[in-house]
């Protein structure tokens, strides 16, 4: 276990540097920040001094060196923009963003899982049909004309739900989050919903694949013959057996989730990172862009490990090979 | 009298294909006591894990019993509820599979699975429905059966599997088992253990055991009775003495030459010539017909069983009763 575990940090820490180096190189090749930080009418001198008090006037790989060595401390250069720290920066906003991507991967666990086992128990009946069809229409339908569907209908018709923005926050266990008042809660579940709903589709095929992949197996015709139920036989022995692959996907859809959830942080004014990396990208922001690439790297590394070791808690057969 | 443990009459059990109807059993007659075991052998395809699985309403679609009659002490099995066959299964007929290593789930430790199955059918505590697996492990000899029942499936070895599995069906004290092909994936001297452990348990608790295996030397070691079959229909019937000594139908005989003799060393084993008819493809009349030496005109249409006490037999020309001597 120790040997994996080395193995995994020296991979994420190779990862990381090819990383900085290819977002730097690409960051540089965008285009130069001081057309849009001053003014069409700026003097030559100026320039000269902003660009000298931002290092932008470093040759490229001094500029990388610097950077890479200041990273090593912690410290990830200033935003251009904000001039705040780009770390700060961005550790603002990512909590909003984890908490839509959190709740909407577990409102497609809750409803994912179980239509798609309804789905998958009876093949080509009428409710697997209408289930299936759903999600072709999740799946299919652009999530940002979703989004504003579901403004549209709950917040604009019903009024049921407020349509944009993040609502009051408070503190759980030390942690901002909208879940710890009512407000931000409402304010929570319809960009939750929109993120949602592509991911509700993928487990519900997931599932309702891995059923009918399951279903036919001797452990299952065995546990019959020893008079299990049917409702046992689906949600311990078919669902353990099947969590793997949903596992692995939603591991990797949650950092996709996290890096683009920028359509619909921006459909529901969402104050979370994607709004953040797209204004950094317009401003040439380099620093935001930068760090903020390597935070996401960092996060999928942090995931996918998670992942591996959920992976020998769900099936044993792999815990015993790797000790 | 009281009725019997299980008697099966004209069991048919059919599957619907886009390509026919595969009529994988096609007239079966059983009969069953208690303490005995009868050996239901024949080759892949001949219908009797399919026999095994009707009895308990276990066969898969597109397959279904399509005719016959089931009694289980006297209980009409056909016409039982779902909730009824899932009180029975693996409470009064337990069945035990070919391969443990897949008919065990691989995710699930053994308790947990035999725990289910104890509290599937009795109202009992977590802390008793273990303990009744602990001691079912230790009856059928798992060694440190307190640890073992906490591992996984994957960390026994094929012949402890197969205890484990002979343990689940003894959990309730059934009064039948169900046994298919169970020691056919393990070695020799394991089988042999298996063999007389399930002989004796049979003996002792006065269950019923019908024995499914294509090896009709196994089934001589262990059965009382044997049924012999082919072609989704049972060709021979009789105690093993009889089948085995003198046997009449000459499927039966090919199947007891076939089998490695001490006295042929070096020879070349006999073997019957052909091949089993495919399942769409059986031929009119007795489907042994275009295999069989003995075969005749006669042989084009179907032969009804001779039967008399128990012994019976397919076959228009029956081998003669010294065949063998």
């Amino acid at each position: 276990m120790t040997v994996f575990i080395l193995r995994r940090v020296l991979q994420a820490i190779l990862v990381l540097f090819i990383t900085s180096l290819v977002v730097f190189l690409g960051v540089y090749a965008i285009g130069d920040p001081l057309e849009i930080l001053l003014p069409a009418d700026a003097s030559m001198a100026e320039r000269a001094q902003v660009a000298a008090s931002l290092h932008l006037d470093d040759p490229l790989p001094l500029q990388y060196l610097n950077f890479i060595t200041s990273a090593l401390q912690g410290d990830f250069g200033r935003s251009f923009v904000y001039n705040r720290p780009a770390l700060d920066v961005i550790f603002e906003r990512l909590p909003a963003t984890l908490e839509l991507v959190t709740t909407s991967l577990i409102l497609s666990l809750i409803l994912g899982i179980p239509l798609g086992l309804i789905a998958g128990v009876k093949p080509g009946s009428v409710t697997d049909e209408s289930i299936m069809t759903g999600s072709i229409l999740g799946f299919s339908l652009p999530n940002f004309w979703q989004g504003m569907m579901l403004i549209m209908i709950f917040a604009v018709w019903l009024g049921w739900l407020p349509s944009t923005g993040r609502g009051q926050t408070g503190d759980i266990l030390g942690i901002r989050t909208s879940y710890a008042t009512w407000d931000g809660f409402i304010h929570l579940l319809l960009p939750a919903t929109n993120l949602a709903l592509a991911q509700i589709a993928l487990v519900i095929r997931l599932t309702r694949t891995g059923v009918q992949e399951t279903m036919p197996l001797d452990f299952v015709k065995y546990a019959r013959a020893r008079g299990i139920s049917e409702r046992r036989i689906l949600f311990v022995h078919v669902l353990k057996t099947i969590l793997i692959p949903i596992v692995t996907v939603l591991g990797i859809e949650f950092g996709s989730l996290i890096a683009f959830a920028v359509v619909t942080e921006t459909i529901f004014a969402w104050p979370g990172v994607g709004k953040l990396i797209i204004d950094s990208i317009n401003m040439l922001d380099r620093p935001i862009v930068v760090a903020y690439i390597l935070v996401i790297v960092a996060m999928f590394i942090v995931i996918n490990l998670i992942v591996d070791v959920l992976y020998s808690l769900l099936d044993p057969r792999i815990r015993s090979r790797a000790s | 009298m009281s009725d019997p443990l299980l008697e099966v009459r004209g069991l048919r059990t059919w599957f619907e294909t886009p390509k026919g109807t595969v009529k994988a059993v096609d007239g079966v007659d059983l009969t069953l006591e208690r303490g005995e075991i009868l050996g239901l052998v024949g080759e892949s395809g001949s219908g009797k894990s399919i026999t095994g699985f009707s009895l308990l309403g276990l066969v898969d679609p597109p397959g279904r019993v399509v005719e016959g009659d089931i009694r289980f002490l006297g209980e009409d099995l056909r016409s039982a509820s779902p909730r009824r066959l899932r009180d029975l299964r693996g409470n009064r007929i337990a069945m035990i599979f070919q391969d443990p290593m897949m008919t065990l789930n691989p995710v699930l430790r053994i308790g947990t699975q035999m725990i289910e199955t104890v509290r599937a059918h009795a109202k009992v505590s977590k802390a008793e429905a273990r303990a009744k697996a602990r001691d079912a492990l230790c009856q059928v000899g798992i060694p440190h059966p307190d640890e073992r029942i906490d591992a996984y499936p994957h960390e026994f070895s094929g012949g402890m599997r197969q205890r484990v599995a002979i343990a689940i069906a003894l959990l309730h004290k059934p009064d039948l088992i169900i046994a298919d092909e169970p020691t056919t994936a393990l070695d020799v001297t394991i089988q042999s253990q298996i063999l007389s452990e399930v002989q004796t348990l049979t003996r002792e608790m006065g269950m019923g055991l019908i024995w499914i295996s294509h090896d009709l030397g196994v089934v001589g070691q262990l059965a009382n009775k044997v049924a012999v079959m082919y072609a989704g229909r049972i060709v021979e019937r009789g105690t093993v003495d009889e089948v085995l000594d003198t046997p009449r139908h000459p499927y039966t005989r090919g199947l007891i030459d076939s089998l490695p003799m001490e006295n042929d060393r070096g020879q070349p084993l006999r073997q019957i010539p052909g091949n089993a008819p495919p399942p769409l493809g059986r031929p009119e009349g007795c489907p042994f017909r275009p295999r069989c030496a003995r075969a005749t005109e006669a042989c084009l249409s179907e032969p009804a069983e001779t039967e008399a006490q128990g012994r019976g037999w397919r076959c228009f020309h029956p081998l003669e009763e010294e065949a063998m001597a």
